[in-house]
């Protein structure tokens, strides 16, 4: 009974911690700053590439992971400042620039590092409950995951930055009338966004095949999640994730991955036919 | 979603050499083009950039040593993206409107499956240089991969006789997975075992814990792996992680994706795998082979069963066109008809089988032990594609031009 239901709760935590890891930088960019990223999964193999190399030169692997999410990052905060800026009146148009930025980097990732990389390997090894072997280091994936909310909680609620983000977004113009550097707090805002997805990358590295086109694997649980929360983090978000990852455990525990899949794109049809705002959007109704 | 380069780059190799012996009286002058469709981004590219090298490799020998009965062999090369609807248009253009003599093409099934019409359109001929689930009698085809008779007759009894008769297969779920499957639950069962689970995962999946699970839960005596692309190899490493330990059997991994190297060891710990070829094999004709390679591509990451295939088909192509005098397909398989077209590669000596034109391979069984070293436990030597030809498939009769399976045979 009891190995029931820790495995039931294992696969739970390990979907859940999946869609939140994958979503967060999302969930800013697309969900926050209204930006339609198609470059997330870029971000995301960007943090996995940085993470590997880091860790095969033998940096530990904690640290290896933080330079992957700084490296995306600061990337993240260099095309803001040379593409996104210029489109953040134009969503259609930022589609189509993000959707391009996607398609080099993957290709030029394939042309100058070549079709693959080496693997770094899981660490922390397994444990056992009643017969069946887990990874120890998926259980530090879902503190993650809750840490990472928890963290983007404080920083957004509780800190001077996390009051100018939410300010800046909102009312731009009232912002910069009581004197805040909008155009910097963009920056920021995207650059954490991006550094986020690295993170997404530096932490899923060491459990996955590294090749270009590996953030594609992330993009569509993200979006999902995303388009079901809505526009705010905590409330749309987390929730989102929470309900994708208890309808994803158990339709794969039931009929496998395919019934996984199905059931996470037939709840993205009927939240959005229901609640087009998303649940945030759902939960906030009626206060304005 | 985006993947690969949206323009097209197409690669012309047409070296005439100076040493043009005309011996062999050709009905055309010109050179011979052959047109090259292979995956050269997207999530296949790992295991087939290697197949376009190998190629260049063969032709630039081939034209260094006269060319083909006196004509230089040109290459039409186009990246197909992984993407299956590349594979269409890249097909129609390479017969239509650049007018190549053969085609070279093809990965996944699926995409296999997607081109296999247009050639029959346009009646032209294709070599698909890829082991793959077999059943295809279609007289426009060459298949120089190997087949589930070479492959899986030969593993599964093995892998029972040594670890148990409880098996588990996890397959990718499109043609080449399902069908593969088919055929080891028949094999699995003619051998007195039990298929304790079976599951199909979609490709693009990389996430499998649940599916770790389900096979613990279901304790085979070892695990059939038929999974596809870069993606769904992460389960190999999320395996690893969660002490599955179990042996595993596989027609795909190693041979084509080099699973082996890529991942940290031991996650590929007691992968056993059938193929006609891998740069491991220890023996002279493959060392030499290895050694050309490499002098020609030195960063080559691996020389995999495809990139032998794709070799030894152009050199048969060659023999069959300098024995036929033309490059005119009925010729060409006249000469298949006699039975005796062969060659002596990488892999050791290969023959086409006139019935299914498919090709007589030599099976190693490679090991993957805990360092990811590989060793061969055990040679099958010269297993014949057989069993098109025994259900009743002989395209020196006819050409039904289908895709039969275990379930599915040809009706007699």
């Amino acid at each position: 009974m009891f190995a029931t239901a820790f495995s039931f709760l294992y696969q739970f935590g390990d979907a859940f911690a999946f869609l939140v890891i994958a979503s967060m930088g999302l969930a800013i960019i697309f969900g926050m700053m209204g930006v339609i990223n198609l470059a997330h999964g870029e971000f995301i193999m960007c943090g996995a590439y940085v993470t590997a190399t880091l860790a095969q030169k033998g940096v530990p692997l904690p640290l290896a992971i933080l330079g992957g999410a700084a490296c995306a990052g600061i990337i993240g905060m260099v095309i803001e400042i040379t593409i996104i800026r210029r489109l953040y009146h134009r969503p259609l148009d930022s589609i189509v620039a993000t959707w391009g930025i996607s398609m080099v980097a993957t290709q030029g990732v394939l042309i100058v590092l070549g079709s693959t990389m080496q693997g770094v390997g899981t660490p922390l090894g397994s444990f056992s409950v009643g017969g069946y072997f887990y990874s120890v280091y998926r259980l530090v994936l879902m503190a993650i995951a809750v840490g990472l909310l928890l963290g983007l909680y404080l920083l957004f609620y509780h800190t001077r930055f996390g009051v100018i983000a939410r300010a800046t977004i909102q009312l731009p113009r009232m912002a910069r009338a009581t004197g805040v550097d909008t155009s910097r707090i963009y920056t920021l805002t995207f650059g954490l966004g991006a550094a986020l997805a690295g993170l997404a990358g530096g932490l899923y590295a060491p459990t996955m095949t590294l090749v270009p086109t590996m953030g594609s694997t992330f993009i569509v649980e993200s979006f999902v999640t995303v388009v079901i929360g809505g526009g705010d983090i905590f409330l749309g978000a987390a929730p989102a994730a929470a309900i994708l990852a208890v309808i994803r455990a158990g339709m794969t525990a039931w009929q496998g991955q395919l019934f996984g899949q199905i059931g996470l794109l037939l709840t993205v049809i009927v939240v959005i036919r229901l609640m087009p705002g998303g649940l945030s959007g759902w939960i906030l109704r009626g206060r304005k | 979603m985006p993947s690969g380069s949206q323009f097209v780059k197409a690669m012309r190799l047409g070296v005439a050499t100076a040493a043009l012996t005309a011996s062999v009286g050709m009905a055309q002058e010109g050179p011979i083009k052959i047109g090259v469709l292979e995956d050269q981004s997207g999530d296949f590219a790992a295991a087939t950039m290697v197949k376009v090298n190998a190629i260049t490799l063969a032709a630039e020998e081939i034209n260094a040593a006269g060319g083909i009965g006196g004509r230089p062999v040109e290459l039409v090369v186009y990246d197909t993206q992984s993407d299956n609807t590349r594979y269409q248009e890249f097909m129609r253009r390479v017969l239509q409107s650049d007018k190549v003599d053969v085609v070279f093409a093809g990965f996944s099934s699926a995409s296999r499956e997607a081109y296999r019409p247009i050639v029959n359109q346009f009646d032209g001929l294709a070599f698909y240089n890829n082991q793959y689930e077999g059943g295809v009698c279609d007289a426009n085809m060459i298949v120089t991969g190997a087949v589930p008779e070479q492959q899986f007759s030969t593993l599964i009894p093995w892998m029972m006789e040594t670890y148990g008769k409880n098996v588990y297969t996890i397959a990718a779920d499109y043609n080449f997975g399902q069908i593969s499957a088919e055929w080891v639950r028949k094999i699995v069962e003619d051998n007195g075992g039990t298929m304790v689970g079976e599951e199909f995962i979609p490709l693009g999946v990389s996430q499998f814990s649940q599916t770790i699970q389900n096979i613990q839960g279901a304790k085979p005596d070892f695990v059939v792996t038929l999974l596809v692309g870069a993606a769904q190899a992460s389960y190999y490493e999320q395996a690893a992680a969660a002490n599955v330990g179990l042996p595993m059997a596989s027609s795909v991994n190693v041979g084509q994706g080099y699973e082996h190297k890529r991942f940290t060891p031991p996650s590929l710990k007691d992968m056993y795998v059938t193929t006609n070829y891998i740069e491991e094999v220890d023996t002279p004709e493959s060392k030499a082979f290895i050694e050309k390679f490499r002098a020609r591509f030195p960063d080559e990451p691996y020389i995999n069963q495809e990139a032998a295939n794709s070799y030894i088909a152009m050199y048969l192509y060659k023999s069959m066109v300098e024995r036929a005098g033309t490059t005119d397909r009925e010729a060409l398989r006249a000469e298949i008809a006699k039975g005796d077209v062969c060659f002596d590669g990488p892999s050791g000596k290969v023959c086409l089988d006139p019935k299914s034109q498919h090709m007589s391979h030599n099976i190693f069984l490679a090991k993957v032990n805990e360092d990811h070293s590989i060793e061969f436990p055990k040679v099958w030597e010269n297993i014949t594609p057989y069993w098109l030809g025994e259900a009743g498939c002989d395209l020196t009769q006819n050409d039904p031009s289908e895709q039969y399976t275990p379930s599915n045979p040809p009706t007699k």
